[in-house]
């Protein structure tokens, strides 16, 4: 078996002969929940400290399985001053931004307020999230892009959300999670997806969220390793449900990113899907195009966590599947399994190429100058 | 190889690390119960800092539900990934054929014998009452 693996003694490169980079998948986190008081009205300030935040899943708070490390983060991403990783802007850019050349960061904030059982508490939060990404973190960085934040189980409201964020600079796209209450592709989800192809945002799937169902096709799990691998699964079933409702073919420009879920299974699901779709068309002759066609040419897939083939040179078939345009470099900093830009790609690749996964495509699909 | 004088002992006690530079290459020392080691402070993997990784130790099983721990304190997961590595050898536990972290030999030296060597004591405040950590690389 060949082994590609860089000796251990390499030194890291020094920043400055490295490319620039964006990273579109980095989670800034609040220093303590009163960061969102100032967008929160005072009668949802006091429920919160009555009631509480009440995810909608089974009767236990935070994430659904224990975390490899703390916060779910990298030991060495605590700020000095304090405060969980993530939520010091200064730190992430020294440990960071500054270091890896980031000259376009992607802010996907987590466990804000999305997929909250009380969907108007749920709204309340998402807002503060949203003017809290401006006032906190894009204003004060320029590399630094805000996702729209929504509600996603009330679909009018985030889609109110998503207008009001529309043609605002600091928004480069609409979040949603993974787990949903429903597949994706449903109904009730719609407005979103027509809110944010009149705004003119890509809409970001990012893995984890809170649905209410098990998190694997087959239960649920017992240890945190199978959430880990469930996420390709999740994510491939809301695309697949994205694809056949006709979400994709009723908005043709309407931009899908799947964060954190994988891609190399993108190119055996879309052979399983037009295999079976030459089969059943009349079920769905809604779709104008063979299934994978709405993949590759709607939607784009972040690399962190990168799958690791042996030997790697197979990732390399599977990136020629989805295109090279397609996959935009994401680190998941200052989460555990973060990618290093440095490490994370040690494949043959034309500079072009490489350009275009490490920076050229997030720029494209983002609009960034 | 030469040897180097990174610290004082009293500086790392047991339980304590401390991340030096060598000849401009960073190395973490550990003192796990008075026996000091030293390892690049570089994961092989993707470079974490194994100066932040925590010491745990050696979980085995030969079958589902029964569990041998094994090695307290002295397997070092890297922070970033949680990659696991014997701290005498640098050996990983995953895939041990695989990923080697570099071990450098770390001795507690006298500090008579540090003076007196031809190391790298310039920057280091020596005492021939004390004990120096010594690396050799």
């Amino acid at each position: 078996m060949t082994h590609q693996i860089r000796p251990a003694s390499a030194p890291a490169q020094p920043a400055a002969s490295r490319l620039a980079i964006a990273d579109c998948d980095i989670h800034p986190a609040r220093r303590s929940d009163a960061e969102f008081d100032p967008w929160l009205a005072p009668a949802w300030r006091e429920h919160l400290q009555t009631y509480g935040a009440r995810y909608r899943q089974g009767w236990q708070t935070g994430p659904a399985f224990p975390k490899a490390q703390p916060n779910a983060s990298r030991r060495d991403a605590w700020p000095p001053d304090g405060g969980r990783p993530g939520s010091s802007l200064g730190f992430m850019q020294e440990q960071h931004l500054d270091p890896n050349r980031v000259a376009l960061g992607i802010l996907n904030p987590l466990g804000t307020g999305q997929g909250l059982q009380n969907v108007a508490l749920s709204a309340a939060l998402c807002h503060a999230t949203n003017e809290w990404q401006i006032a906190n973190w894009t204003s004060r960085d320029a590399r630094l892009r805000a996702s729209v934040v929504v509600p996603y189980e009330d679909a009018a409201t985030s889609a109110a959300e998503i207008a009001r964020r529309a043609g605002h600079p600091a928004f480069a796209q609409v979040l949603l999670l993974s787990r949903t209450a429903a597949p994706l592709g449903s109904r009730r989800y719609w407005p979103i997806y027509q809110a944010a192809a009149e705004a003119g945002l890509p809409v970001a799937i990012h893995a984890f969220g809170y649905g209410g169902n098990p998190i694997s096709g087959a239960g649920w799990p017992s240890f945190y390793i199978e959430e880990m691998t469930s996420h390709a699964q999740t994510c491939q079933a809301g695309l697949v449900s994205l694809i056949v409702e006709g979400v994709l073919a009723r908005l043709p420009r309407l931009r899908i990113v799947i964060v954190e879920g994988g891609f190399a299974w993108a190119p055996a699901l879309g052979w399983r899907l037009d295999r079976a779709w030459r089969r059943l068309r009349s079920e769905t002759p809604h779709l104008d195009r063979l299934p994978s066609e709405y993949i590759r040419s709607q939607v784009w897939f972040t690399t962190q966590p990168m799958e690791e083939p042996e030997p790697r040179a197979h990732l390399l078939d599977t990136i020629a599947w989805i295109g090279w345009d397609r996959l935009l470099f994401a680190t998941d900093y200052p989460h555990w399994d973060y990618d290093d830009p440095a490490q994370a790609f040690p494949l043959p690749a034309t500079a072009s190429q490489l350009r275009g996964l490490f920076l050229d495509n997030a720029r494209a699909v983002y609009g960034h100058a | 190889m030469s040897r180097h004088v990174v610290a004082a002992a009293a500086e790392i006690p047991p339980g304590g690390r401390k991340l030096v530079t060598v000849r401009g290459r960073p190395v973490a020392i550990f003192n796990i119960g008075g026996e000091f080691f030293g390892l690049f402070n570089r994961c092989p993997h993707q470079g974490g800092s194994l100066c932040h990784g925590r010491l745990t130790g050696l979980l085995q099983s030969h079958e589902p539900g029964k569990f041998t721990y094994a090695r307290q304190g002295e397997i070092l997961r890297c922070p970033w990934h949680g990659w696991e590595f014997d701290i005498r050898t640098g050996q990983s536990y995953c895939e041990p054929e695989r990923i080697r972290t570099r071990a450098y030999p770390v001795a507690v030296a006298s500090g008579q014998t540090v003076v007196e060597g031809p190391y790298v004591a310039e920057t280091v405040p020596v005492s021939v009452e004390q004990d120096y950590v010594v690396v050799e690389m």
